[in-house]
C-alpha cells in the first residue's frame, strides 16, 4: 500500500498528495466547489432471523465480541470520545488485538486523549498501522517525526461523518462505549454509573459499520429508554465492571478563566458582538469549552439578563454555564453535541429544552443542510492565523501536530466566525505571514480578536461599517502582526522534511493541507 | 566571589510553572572560547535570535572565554538580556549597561496631579506579570524592588525592572518603581532613573531626611546622564513613627504627589492584626489623610489582599474613599476595575461638579471674578476639584464629552445663576 503519493498543489495553493494510504483523493477545491456525486455508503443487509429472538446479544467478555465480529489484519476499528480523557475502552481493544497477533489495523477515533498515549507501543509494533482521527499530544508528536507506518488523516467532526457515509472509510468493527445499554444494543449515555450525556459521535459508526458491539458497565432490561444508539444496528453486546471515567470527561478547559488577559479578551468579544447587532433577542450562538469561550458565555448572559432577551438555542459543548441559562430561562434549547461536565450530563437527563445532536445533524457538509450555517456568531480557537485570516488548529508554531479538528472546520459557517486569541503566546506570536498548516480558509474567518486590538476580515463589509466610530480597538490585521513581532521578534519558520506524515481534511473531504515531518533540532 | 576564575553564577528562574521567563548560566573561563546551548521551547522559532542576542551581550562586556547555558521558556528578549546581563555581573565587576532601547512609548512624563486610583503591583522579578499590565488600563504601574522580591533575588531584579521600564509598553499608566527601603534603595535608583522611570515609592518612609536623600541621588543621576523632566515621589508610611511624622513627610519636597499607607507593616509595628473593618488603622489612615490635605497632595490607601472576593473590595474602596483617600493599589488586575468605579464620582457628585463648572465657565465669559452658585460663593480649589471630577466622569465614560452643550439645553437658565459677588 503506498503511503502516500502524486502530490500537487490544491486551491489553497498548499501542496497535497492525491494518493493517501493507498487510496485516491481530491485535492481541496475551495469552499462548496466541490460536488459529491454517487450513492451514500451502506452496511450489508443483515436479517434478525440471525440474532436472538430473546433479543440477547450479549457476549462473555469483549474478546470475544471482537474474535466475533471477525477481527483480522488490516481492519478498521472505530472508538468514540465521549468519555474524553476517561476512555478505558480503545487502549483494551488494541490490547486484544495484539494478543491475537494481529496487524496493520487502521484505529478511527472520533477524537483521542492523553490516555491513549499508551497505544505508541501498537503503532511501533505495527498492530496499528496509522490514526485517522485527531492525533493529540504525545501521539501528535510521534507522528510528526515520522514514525506511524501509514499516513495520518485528520477530519472535522462533520468530516469524519461524511467520510463515513460517502464511503470514504469503510468501518469494520465499531465498538461503542455506552454508560447504559440493554441486551439487545439500545443504549445512551444519560444513565449509569459512567454517564457521560450522549453518544452523538458513534451515530455514523452505529449506521455503516459491518459490525457493531456495545460495551457498557450499566446493563439493564430491554427497552433502554432513552435508545440514543438503536440496537437494530447492533451485533454484540458486553458487559464490563468500568466502562469509561466520567469525571474525567472534565477537562481544566471547562472552568471560566481566571487569566485577567483572557477575561479582557473575552469582554472585547462580548463587547463586539454586540456592538455588530449580533446580540439581539432571539439570536443562537456556539462557544466552545475554552476558558476564554465560557467566559465570553458568561458576558453574553448577563447582555440577555440586563435586556430581558432570551437567546433561541445554543449550539454546544455543555457544561455548567449554558445549562444555568436553560434553567433560568435565558435561552429556549441546547443544542449539544458533546458534554463537557456533569452538570451538562444531568441537564441533558432531565431537561427536553436540552437536546443531543450528532454529526450528522450539525455539521454533516453533505447532507441537506446542516445548521452550522444557522448559527448567528461562533467563537473557536487557534494556534495561528494568518494575515489573509487561515487559520491552523492542529499544529504549533514549531511544525509539531498536537491538536485534532474537533468540530472546528464545520462552525466556520456560521454567520459570524471569531476567534479570540492573545496576540502571543510567551514568545510566540499567533497571527504569522502564513499558517503552518492551514485547517480553516480566511473567506470563512470574520473576526480575529486579541488582548491588543480586534481585526475584522475586509471581505465583511458589512461589519466594518457596524463598527465605524466605535470604541473598540479595531485595527488591520497586519499591524497586529507587526504589534507581536515588534514584542517578540520576527519568528524563523520550522524546518521540514520533504516528507508527508498526514494530511488535513477539508469538510467536504477534499485535502486542504499536507503536516509535514519536522527535522530534527539542528543545533 | 567577583574577578574570581571559574565561578559559575546563576540568574532567573526555570521549571514547568515558569512563563516567559528564563534561567542563565554562566562560568567564565580562561580559554577555549564562547560555549553557548540553549535549552528553548520557542528554539525553532527564535533559536538563532536568542543565541545572537547571548553573543553581542557577551561581547559588549568583553567576555571572550565562557561557557553559557540558557534554559527558556519563552522570555522575550529584554528579559533574556536582563538575565545574561545578571550573571555576567554577579561575575565581573563592570560599570558598563547594557541599555535595550527606550521605546518612543515610553517617553511619556506624567502631571503632578493626574488621577491615581489604582497602581498596580507586580513584582521585579516576575516578568510575566509585567508584560500585559499595561492593557488592563490600571492609573499606575508598580515595579516592585522592595517586598516583592526575595532577598537573594534582588540584584537580578533591578535588571529586569530596569529593562522592562524601557521595552514594555504600558499603555499611558504612570510608570513607577518602588525600590527598598532607605539606605538600600538609593542604590536601585542609579539603574532605574535614567530610563524613564515617572514616579518613585518609597517605602517604610519614617521621616523628612528619606525623601531628601532620595531626592539627591535622584538630582546627581539626572545631572550625571543629562536627564530632563520630571520624577515624582510617592513615600509609604508604615509605620507608628511614619504616621506621627505624616506631615513632615508629605511636606518634604515639592516632587511629592501623594502619601501612601502600607498597612500590613503598620499593623506589624503596633503589635496588632489587620482586620476586614479595619479599626486598628483608623487613626493611621485619618491621619495620612490629614496630612496629605494640609499639604495638598494626594492621599492613597492601602492595597487589599484577598483577589477572589470583589465585593468585599467594593467595600473596602467606598469606605476608603468616604475616609478621603483619593486612591488604593491593587495586586490584580481584576481589582483595577472595582477600584476605579467605586473611587468614580458618583451621580450626584458628578451633577454638583457640572454645575459648578458650567457657573465657572459662565462667570468667567463674563469676566466676572468671583464664581457662585446659587446663593453659595465658590472657591477656586472648587472650581478645581469640581473640573476634575467633570475630567474624570468623561474619560470614565460616565459624561459625555459635549455635557455643557446639553445641559444648557436641558436646566432652564435661573437655575445656573451667576452673581458677582457683593
Amino acid at each position: 500500500m503506498v503511503k502516500y503519493d502524486k502530490l500537487v498543489k490544491n486551491a489553497a495553493g498548499r501542496l497535497v498528495p492525491t494518493i493517501v494510504n493507498g487510496i485516491e483523493q481530491i485535492p481541496y477545491l475551495g469552499v462548496g466547489k466541490f460536488k459529491p456525486t454517487g450513492r451514500k455508503s451502506a452496511p450489508p443487509i443483515a436479517s434478525c432471523a440471525d440474532y436472538p429472538d430473546d433479543g440477547n446479544k450479549t457476549v462473555p467478555t469483549l474478546k470475544d465480541a471482537l474474535v466475533k465480529a471477525g477481527l483480522k489484519d488490516g481492519m478498521t476499528i472505530s472508538t468514540h470520545h465521549h468519555f474524553r480523557n476517561g476512555d478505558l475502552i480503545a487502549n483494551q481493544i488494541f490490547d486484544i488485538a495484539h494478543e491475537l497477533g494481529i496487524k496493520n489495523l487502521r484505529w478511527f477515533p472520533s477524537a483521542s486523549f492523553p490516555c491513549h498515549e499508551y497505544l505508541i507501543k501498537y503503532l511501533e509494533d505495527g498492530t496499528i498501522n496509522r490514526i485517522e482521527g485527531s492525533m493529540n499530544g504525545p501521539l501528535g508528536k510521534f507522528t510528526s517525526q515520522g514514525k506511524m507506518k501509514g499516513l495520518g488523516v485528520l477530519r472535522s467532526h462533520g468530516g469524519r461523518y461524511q467520510a463515513v457515509q460517502d464511503g470514504e472509510v469503510h468501518i469494520d468493527i465499531a465498538v461503542i462505549a455506552a454508560p447504559t445499554s440493554d441486551p439487545f444494543g439500545n443504549a445512551n449515555g444519560v444513565n449509569g454509573p459512567a454517564a457521560c450525556g450522549l453518544l452523538g459521535f458513534a451515530l455514523a459508526d452505529s449506521q455503516y459499520a459491518d459490525k457493531v458491539i456495545i460495551i457498557t458497565d450499566n446493563l439493564v432490561p430491554f427497552p433502554c429508554i432513552p435508545w440514543q444508539i438503536h440496537g437494530n444496528y447492533v451485533d454484540y453486546v458486553v458487559k464490563v465492571d468500568q466502562v469509561g471515567l466520567p469525571e474525567k470527561i472534565i477537562s481544566g478547559t471547562t472552568q471560566i478563566t481566571k487569566s485577567p488577559d483572557r477575561l479582557l479578551i473575552a469582554e472585547l468579544t462580548a463587547k463586539f458582538c454586540d456592538e455588530a447587532g449580533i446580540i439581539r433577542n432571539g439570536f443562537s450562538y456556539q462557544a466552545g469549552a475554552g476558558g476564554t469561550a465560557l467566559s465570553i458565555g458568561i458576558y453574553f448572559s448577563e447582555i440577555l439578563k440586563e435586556r430581558g432577551w432570551k437567546a433561541r438555542f445554543i449550539r454546544a459543548g455543555s457544561n455548567q454555564y449554558p445549562v444555568k441559562m436553560l434553567e433560568e430561562g435565558l435561552v429556549e434549547y441546547i443544542l449539544d453535541g458533546q458534554t463537557f461536565d456533569l452538570e451538562g450530563v444531568r441537564s441533558m437527563r432531565e431537561n427536553p429544552g436540552h437536546v443531543n445532536t450528532s454529526p450528522f445533524t450539525s455539521y454533516n457538509y453533505h447532507g441537506k443542510g446542516n445548521f452550522a450555517t444557522q448559527v448567528d456568531v461562533v467563537i473557536l480557537g487557534a494556534t495561528e492565523v494568518d494575515v489573509n485570516f487561515n487559520a491552523n488548529v492542529v499544529t504549533h508554531s514549531d511544525g509539531l501536530l498536537l491538536h485534532g479538528i474537533g468540530g472546528w472546520q464545520n462552525c466556520l459557517f456560521s454567520k459570524c466566525t471569531i476567534l479570540p486569541v492573545p496576540l502571543f503566546r510567551d514568545r510566540m506570536p499567533v497571527i504569522r505571514d502564513e499558517v503552518t498548516t492551514l485547517c480553516g480558509p480566511g473567506e470563512l474567518i470574520d473576526v480575529i480578536i486579541t488582548e491588543r486590538g480586534i481585526a475584522i476580515n475586509p471581505l465583511r463589509k458589512d461589519l466594518i461599517e457596524k463598527l465605524k466610530g466605535s470604541n473598540l480597538p479595531i485595527k488591520t490585521i497586519q499591524k497586529l502582526k507587526e504589534e507581536a513581532e515588534r514584542i517578540c521578534g520576527v519568528p524563523e519558520k520550522p524546518q521540514f522534511t520533504d516528507e508527508v506524515v498526514a494530511v488535513i481534511k477539508w469538510v467536504d473531504g477534499t485535502i486542504i493541507d499536507s503536516v509535514w515531518r519536522v527535522k530534527e533540532e539542528g543545533r | 566571589m567577583k574577578d574570581s576564575k571559574n565561578q559559575t553564577a546563576v540568574a532567573g528562574n526555570k521549571g514547568d510553572r515558569v512563563r516567559s521567563d528564563c534561567h542563565a548560566e554562566l562560568e567564565i573561563t580562561g580559554s577555549s572560547g564562547l560555549q553557548i546551548s540553549i535549552d528553548s521551547k520557542v528554539k525553532v522559532m527564535y533559536g538563532n535570535a536568542i543565541h545572537k542576542q547571548i553573543v553581542e551581550i557577551l561581547d559588549f562586556f568583553g567576555i571572550s572565554h565562557a561557557v553559557l547555558h540558557l534554559t527558556d521558556s519563552g522570555a522575550l528578549p529584554f528579559v533574556i538580556a536582563a538575565r545574561v546581563e545578571a550573571v555576567i555581573k554577579k561575575l565581573v565587576e563592570t560599570e558598563k549597561e547594557f541599555l535595550p532601547e527606550l521605546i518612543p512609548e515610553n517617553k511619556y512624563q506624567t502631571n503632578k496631579d493626574r488621577f491615581r486610583f489604582s497602581r498596580l503591583y507586580l513584582p521585579g522579578n516576575t516578568p510575566n506579570l509585567m508584560i500585559n499590565a499595561g492593557i488592563h488600563k490600571p492609573d499606575g504601574i508598580i515595579l516592585d524592588l522592595e517586598d516583592a522580591v526575595a532577598p537573594d533575588k534582588k540584584f537580578e531584579a533591578g535588571f529586569v525592572v530596569r529593562n522592562a521600564l524601557r521595552q514594555i509598553d504600558f499603555y499611558g499608566a504612570e510608570r513607577m518603581v518602588r525600590i527598598n527601603q532607605v539606605p538600600r534603595g538609593l542604590y536601585d535608583l542609579d539603574i532605574i532613573v535614567p530610563s524613564n522611570v515617572n514616579l518613585i515609592l518609597i517605602p517604610k518612609c519614617e521621616g523628612k531626611d528619606h525623601v531628601i536623600k532620595v531626592n539627591e541621588r535622584i538630582e546627581k543621576i539626572k545631572k550625571e546622564k543629562g536627564i530632563n523632566g520630571d520624577i515624582w515621589l510617592m513615600p509609604i508610611i508604615e509605620s507608628a513613627l511614619g504616621v506621627m511624622r505624616a506631615f513632615e513627610i508629605a511636606t518634604a519636597a515639592d516632587n511629592i504627589t501623594s502619601i501612601a499607607i502600607g498597612l500590613e507593616d503598620y499593623t506589624a509595628d503596633l503589635g496588632t492584626r489587620r482586620t476586614q473593618e479595619g479599626t486598628e488603622s483608623f487613626f493611621a489612615r485619618s491621619m495620612v489623610v490629614n496630612a496629605a490635605r494640609a499639604a495638598g497632595i494626594q492621599p492613597i490607601d492601602s492595597v487589599f489582599s484577598d483577589i477572589s472576593d470583589m465585593e468585599a473590595l467594593k467595600q473596602n474602596v467606598l469606605a476608603s474613599k468616604a475616609l478621603g483617600f483619593d486612591g488604593m493599589g491593587c495586586i490584580h488586575p481584576r481589582q483595577i476595575r472595582v477600584i476605579h468605579e467605586n473611587f468614580a464620582p458618583d451621580d450626584a457628585e458628578i451633577e454638583k461638579a457640572k454645575k459648578i463648572v458650567s457657573a465657572f465657565i459662565e462667570a468667567t465669559e463674563k469676566g466676572l471674578g468671583v464664581v457662585s452658585l446659587g446663593s453659595k460663593m465658590i472657591d477656586a480649589p472648587v472650581v478645581k476639584r469640581a473640573e476634575k471630577t467633570v475630567n474624570l466622569a468623561i474619560s470614565l465614560g460616565k459624561l459625555s464629552k459635549e455635557w455643557r452643550t446639553e445641559m444648557m439645553k436641558e436646566v432652564p437658565r435661573e437655575k445656573i445663576k451667576v452673581k458677582s459677588k457683593k
